[in-house]
C-alpha cells in the first residue's frame, strides 16, 4: 500500500468517525476544524496569547528603559537593525513595548469579560429562572443600562473611578453586564419552552434541576459567542478610553491604546509609531472576532446536519 | 397599530425615570464636585461650603433630585459651571454639529453599504463579496480614532486634499441661523462657505461611518442571501417573472427589513456622541461637549448632556421599533 493510499484510508475512517452522531460540542468542534475563519482566528489568538505570556523572553529590551541619547524632540529613529520597530517619543524600544502591550490588552480583555459576564449571567440566570416580577425588575434595570450608549457608559464609569488600569477593566465590564444578562435570559426563555424541558418536568424532575441542569447549559451557546466577541470589543474600547485620557495614567505601562493615542502629536513626523500599535490592535481584535463568527456558525443548531 | 405605538411610548416612562436617577447619582458620585471645579487651588472649607450651598448640594439627595427633575420638566437643565451659560443653550449650540456629522456618516454608510452588501449577497464568493467581507472585517477591527488618524494623515497632512480639523475655515465669517453649517451657507447664499463646511465633513464622516458601513454591508449580504433562498422567490422565478422584478419586489423589499433596523439603531448610536471622532477632528459637537465636561467636572452639563443623549438614543430606537411595526405587520402583535 502506497503512502497516499494509506492516507486515503486513514482519512476515510476519520470521516466515518466524525460523521457518527455526537453532541453539539463535538459537532461544533468538527465544523470548526473545517472552517478557515476559525483557523485564522485561532492562529491570531494563539500568537497573541503566546506573545503576552512569553513577553519577557521575546522582548529584546526592557520596555521602560529610555535611550534619551538617541532621540531629539520630533525626531525618533525609525526601524533599524538594533531597534526593529524604532524608538518611541520617549526613546523606548517600540517592539518591546508592543510585545509587553499584549499582556495589558489580554489582561484588560479577560478581566473585564470575566467580571462583566459573571454579573450579567447571574442577572440573566435569575431573570430567566424565576420569571414573573423578578424578570420584569431585572430586565427594566438592563433596559436602563442599555439606554446609555456603550462608550458613554464606559466613559462615565472610568471617570468615576479615576485613571487607572482597573477602572478601564471595570468600565468595560459594566458595559458587558446588560448585554450578557439580556442574552442569557432570552436564550433561557426560549429553552424553557422547549420539548425536552417539558419532558423533564413531566418526568417529575424538580423545577430547579430542570433550570440548572437542562435549560441553563443549553442556553450557553450564544453566550460563548458573545464572550469571544466581547474580548474583541474590550480591546477596542480600552483603546478608546486611553485616547480620551481615561486609561492608566502611568506612562510606563505599554498599553496599545495609549501608545496609539500618544502618537497624535507626532503623526506628521513619525507616522510609523502609530502604525505598530494600530496593527497590534487590529490583528488581536480580528482574531477574537473571526473566532467568534466561526463559533456562531458552528454552534447554530439550524446548520447542523 | 395605535395600541402598539402607545404601548411603546408607555414603556419609555420607567426607563427614562430610572435613567434620570442613575445619571443624577452618578454625577454626585464623581470625585471632586463643583467646588473643586470652581475653586480649584483656592478651595478652603468655608468657600467649598458656600459653593455647595449655592448649588443646593447641602440638602438631602432625594430633595436635590426632586428639585432637579422639577426644573427639567420646565426645560431648565441648570447652568454650566465652566461657561455660566444655560446647559440647554450649550446643547442647542452643539447638537446641530452632531446631527450634521451623524447623518453624513450614515449617508455614507448606507450609500456604500447597501449596494455592496446586495451585490455580495447575490453573488457569494465573487470578488465583490470577498472584498466587502474583508473590508468590513477590517472596518470593525480598527479603532475609530486610529482610522481617524490614518485618514487625517493621508488626506489632510500628506495629500492636503481635505481639511482635517474643525467644522469650517476660521477665515469664514458667515451667520449661522440654524447651526447646521452646510445648510447655513446655502440659506445665507454664501455657497463657498457651504462648500467649505461640506469639505470639513468628509473625513470625520468617513471615519465615523466605517463601523456602520461594515455592519450594514454584512447585514444586507446575509439578508439578501437568506431571502434569495425563500420559496416565494423560487415561485416568482418559476412564474416567469423577470429577474429585475423578482430582485426589486421580492428580494430587495424583504431583505431591507433587518437593514432598516440596523440603520436606525446605528443612527441612535452615532447621534449619541461620536466622542472619539469629534476629538480627532476637533469637531465641536455633543461628543466634545461631553468629554470637556468630564475633564472640567462641569456637572450640570454632564448631567443634562447624558440625559439628553440617552433620551435621543431611546427615542430613535423607539422610532425604529415603530417603523418596523409599519413595515412588517407580523411585529405588531408582539
Amino acid at each position: 500500500m502506497s503512502l497516499t493510499q494509506a492516507g486515503a484510508v486513514a482519512s476515510a475512517t476519520t470521516v466515518q468517525a466524525e460523521d457518527a452522531p455526537g453532541g453539539l460540542t463535538r459537532d461544533a468542534l468538527r465544523r470548526m476544524r473545517r472552517s478557515p475563519t476559525a483557523i485564522i482566528g485561532l492562529v491570531l489568538i494563539v500568537v497573541f496569547v503566546l506573545v503576552a505570556v512569553f513577553a519577557p523572553l521575546l522582548a529584546p529590551y526592557d520596555p521602560t528603559v529610555q535611550r534619551l541619547d538617541l532621540i531629539r524632540p520630533g525626531e525618533y529613529p525609525g526601524p533599524s537593525r538594533e531597534f526593529l520597530l524604532g524608538l518611541d517619543q520617549l526613546g523606548r524600544d517600540e517592539l518591546s513595548r508592543i510585545i509587553y502591550g499584549a499582556r495589558y490588552s489580554l489582561l484588560i480583555g479577560v478581566v473585564s469579560l470575566t467580571l462583566g459576564a459573571s454579573v450579567g449571567l447571574l442577572l440573566g440566570l435569575v431573570a430567566g429562572a424565576f420569571g414573573g416580577w423578578v424578570d420584569s425588575l431585572v430586565m427594566r434595570v438592563v433596559d436602563i443600562m442599555l439606554a446609555v450608549p456603550g462608550l458613554l457608559l464606559a466613559i462615565g464609569v472610568a471617570a468615576l473611578l479615576g485613571p487607572r488600569l482597573l477602572s478601564v477593566m471595570i468600565a468595560i465590564a459594566v458595559v458587558n453586564v446588560p448585554i450578557f444578562a439580556r442574552l442569557l435570559r432570552g436564550s433561557m426563555l426560549a429553552q424553557r419552552r422547549s420539548d425536552y424541558a417539558l419532558a423533564a418536568r413531566s418526568l417529575g424532575v424538580t423545577r430547579r434541576r430542570v433550570v440548572l441542569n437542562h435549560v441553563f447549559p443549553n442556553s450557553l451557546a450564544p453566550v460563548i459567542v458573545q464572550g469571544t466577541l466581547a474580548l474583541a470589543t474590550a480591546i477596542i474600547e480600552a483603546a478608546g478610553l486611553a485616547y480620551l485620557g481615561l486609561g492608566s495614567s502611568d506612562p510606563a505601562i505599554p498599553e496599545w491604546g495609549r501608545m496609539l493615542a500618544d502618537t497624535q502629536s507626532s503623526l506628521a513626523t513619525s507616522p510609523l509609531l502609530a502604525l505598530w500599535p494600530g496593527l497590534a490592535i487590529v490583528f488581536s481584535v480580528l482574531g477574537f472576532y473571526l473566532l467568534g463568527e466561526a463559533l456562531r456558525e458552528a454552534l447554530d443548531p439550524k446548520l447542523r446536519r | 397599530m395605535l395600541t402598539f405605538v402607545v404601548r411603546r411610548l408607555l414603556l419609555l416612562i420607567p426607563i427614562l425615570l430610572g435613567l434620570s436617577i442613575l445619571v443624577f447619582l452618578f454625577v454626585r458620585a464623581l470625585p471632586g464636585g463643583p467646588e473643586t471645579a470652581l475653586l480649584g487651588e483656592r478651595s478652603t472649607p468655608e468657600r467649598a461650603a458656600a459653593v455647595r450651598a449655592a448649588y443646593g448640594l447641602d440638602r438631602p439627595v432625594y430633595e436635590q433630585y426632586a428639585s432637579y427633575m422639577g426644573k427639567v420638566a420646565q426645560g431648565d437643565f441648570g447652568v454650566s459651571i465652566q461657561t455660566q451659560r444655560p446647559v440647554l443653550e450649550e446643547i442647542r449650540n452643539r447638537f446641530p454639529a452632531t446631527i450634521e456629522l451623524a447623518s453624513s456618516a450614515m449617508l455614507f454608510a448606507v450609500a456604500v453599504g447597501i449596494p455592496l452588501g446586495f451585490v455580495a449577497g447575490r453573488r457569494p464568493q465573487s470578488w465583490v463579496d470577498n472584498l466587502s467581507t474583508g473590508g468590513s472585517l477590517l472596518g470593525i477591527a480598527i479603532p475609530v480614532f486610529a482610522l481617524g488618524f490614518l485618514l487625517k494623515y493621508v488626506f489632510a497632512v500628506k495629500l492636503g486634499w481635505l481639511p482635517g480639523t474643525g467644522r469650517q475655515d476660521v477665515t469664514i465669517t458667515t451667520d449661522h441661523p440654524t447651526g447646521f453649517f452646510v445648510l447655513d451657507g446655502v440659506l445665507t447664499g454664501d455657497l463657498p462657505a457651504a462648500w467649505d463646511a461640506l469639505k470639513h465633513l468628509v473625513l470625520p464622516a468617513v471615519a465615523l461611518g466605517t463601523i456602520p458601513l461594515a455592519i450594514i454591508t454584512r447585514i444586507t449580504r446575509a439578508a439578501v442571501q437568506e431571502v434569495s433562498n425563500e420559496d416565494f422567490v423560487r415561485t416568482a422565478e418559476a412564474k416567469g417573472m423577470t429577474k429585475q422584478v423578482v430582485t426589486r419586489r421580492h428580494i430587495l423589499r424583504n431583505a431591507m427589513l433587518p437593514v432598516i433596523t440596523i440603520v436606525g439603531l446605528q443612527t441612535g448610536l452615532l447621534l449619541s456622541g461620536a466622542i472619539l471622532t469629534e476629538r480627532v477632528f476637533s469637531f465641536g459637537g455633543m461628543g466634545s461637549l461631553m468629554s470637556e465636561a468630564i475633564f472640567r467636572r462641569d456637572f450640570p452639563v454632564l448631567q443634562g448632556g447624558i440625559l439628553f443623549l440617552a433620551v435621543v438614543f431611546v427615542l430613535v430606537n423607539m422610532l425604529v421599533d415603530i417603523s418596523y411595526g409599519f413595515l412588517d405587520p407580523r411585529v405588531r402583535g408582539a
